[in-house]
């Protein structure tokens, strides 16, 4: 018997990204170099976050010829945005083949109240979260991969740190709990009874969690590897770099060798200027792309 | 019982797990250094291209080729034992063979040399086998896709044995760790 779009099948391309670094890129000539230096996915999209944070307005999903355009051009999985809760976009590029969808905070929501039925859909979702009730929402949604979100676009590591942390921090503290204080506990973090349960027990979330938002250093990627990241996201940091090439390459090896102080040594050598950055606590709360999202 | 798991990028983790809960010990593997003592060697899925820059920036391919011991590939594993990479089995693997991800699958698959049932394969942007050389014995079929291979202590297969809950393929392999 053969199935396709099973959970586990969709859970399991993430598995394959771990030890991984997922790059942004807004162009084919973009995608070839990301896929050159190692990246193990490219997230295709018109506007890196630093960008769209710049801009302003509304940001939508990209243009279906630009993602196909970076889909022709490289072999590892490629990824696109659609807006929260946006349906027809997820559809769209359900229809382009994409090989996962981000339901992003970096674009702006479509729905102020529901995020999309990812159950629906035979393409895995990957869906941001700052904390482990939000993350379990999303699962319970049927997202096969979770993020923290940062915050996109500033170059500024602290908001993926508390994501991260207070996951991880969550999912240590089920663990310390007796069967009959985890419905109270699922009620307070707004999720799902049976997926509170599974965390418990098992001690981690049921799909790959991954750090997104902020990462510009092979030392902030070596920071949030420690921190329990299973792989990294890199959008602005990259790109928006003085030599974007070399410090692809070298987030690439931060991630593998992360444990290793000398290797994140070398690696952060003469890589020339990050991308400009912004502390994420000098932006308004209206600026602030990662309470998108419910 | 030592056996190394190529940790460079991809789906170690799971099977790290497996091997474990099979009373291997085990270590993962990032630098040449860390194949000294080894009993056997894992290569997981993950993206080929990827750990090739892995295996070049390392400088792993001498030493993962003069390794000597038996190793179990899957998925980009296979890829990497095949002709056009380390050239570890006399095999060509064609990447993403079986499609982008919307037609990754699941599928009860026969294994050659394995009793009992079939075993539940999970197939994702999976490679195939499409010519191997008169050494290499060909243990599974998909579709009429050559999907399993092994040569002497070779052992590659396009899917993911580890990401389910069938044990059978990592207890042959550790069989055959163990009998050198």
């Amino acid at each position: 018997m053969r199935d396709e779009a099973t959970f586990r099948v969709k859970a399991g391309l993430a598995e394959m990204l771990k030890g991984g670094v997922i790059m942004d890129v807004v162009d084919a000539e973009q995608a070839r170099i990301a896929e050159a230096a190692g990246a193990s996915a490219v997230m295709a999209l018109e506007r890196v976050p630093s960008d769209i944070r710049r801009d302003g307005g509304v940001a939508r999903m990209s243009d279906p010829a630009m993602i196909k355009g970076i889909q022709d051009a490289v072999t590892i999985p490629v990824m696109a945005k659609a807006r929260i809760g946006h349906i027809a976009e997820a559809q769209v590029l359900e229809a382009l083949e994409v090989d996962y969808i981000d339901e992003s905070e970096v674009l702006t929501p479509a729905d102020e109240h529901n995020h999309i039925d990812k159950w629906d859909f035979s393409i895995p979702f990957v869906c941001g979260a700052t904390n482990l009730g939000e993350a379990l929402r999303r699962i319970g949604e049927g997202a096969a991969m979770i993020r923290s979100k940062g915050e996109a676009g500033t170059g500024d590591i602290v908001e993926a740190v508390r994501h991260m942390r207070a996951i991880r921090s969550d999912i240590r503290r089920l663990g310390t709990l007796d069967e009959t204080e985890l419905p109270t506990a699922a009620k307070e973090l707004g999720a799902p009874l049976d997926l509170v349960r599974g965390v418990a027990r098992e001690g981690g979330l049921p799909v790959v969690l991954f750090c997104a938002g902020g990462i510009a250093t092979p030392a902030d990627a070596s920071l949030m590897m420690q921190l329990g990241a299973e792989g990294l996201f890199v959008g602005s940091g990259i790109f928006k770099s003085s030599n974007p090439e070399r410090r692809a390459r070298a987030i690439v090896e931060a991630c593998t060798h992360f444990a290793d102080p000398m290797r994140i040594a070398q690696a952060s050598e003469g890589l020339g200027a990050a991308m400009d950055s912004l502390e994420s606590r000098a932006l308004g709360d209206d600026q602030l792309l990662a309470q998108r999202g419910w | 019982m030592l056996i190394g798991v190529l940790a460079l990028q991809g789906g170690f983790a799971a099977h790290v797990r497996m091997l474990r809960g099979l009373g291997a010990d085990v270590r993962e593997v990032r630098v040449a250094a860390d194949l000294e003592g080894l009993d056997g060697l894992v290569i997981p899925g993950g993206e080929s291209t990827t750990m090739t820059l892995g295996i070049e920036r390392e400088g792993l391919a001498e030493p993962l080729r003069s390794f000597g011991r038996p190793v179990f590939g899957t998925c980009a594993g296979l890829i990497m034992l095949d002709r056009e990479h380390l050239g570890m089995m006399d095999i060509e693997a064609r990447r993403n063979a079986f499609g982008r991800q919307v037609r990754s699958f699941e599928a009860d698959v026969e294994i050659s040399g394995v009793g009992g049932p079939p075993l539940r394969a999970v197939f994702i942007r999976a490679p195939w086998i499409a010519d191997h050389g008169d050494d290499v014995e060909i243990v599974a079929e998909v579709d009429g896709h050559s999907v399993a291979a092994r040569q002497g202590e070779m052992l590659a297969v396009a899917f993911h044995p580890e990401l389910g809950t069938d044990t059978r393929l990592h207890e042959r392999f550790l069989a055959a760790c163990n009998g050198r």
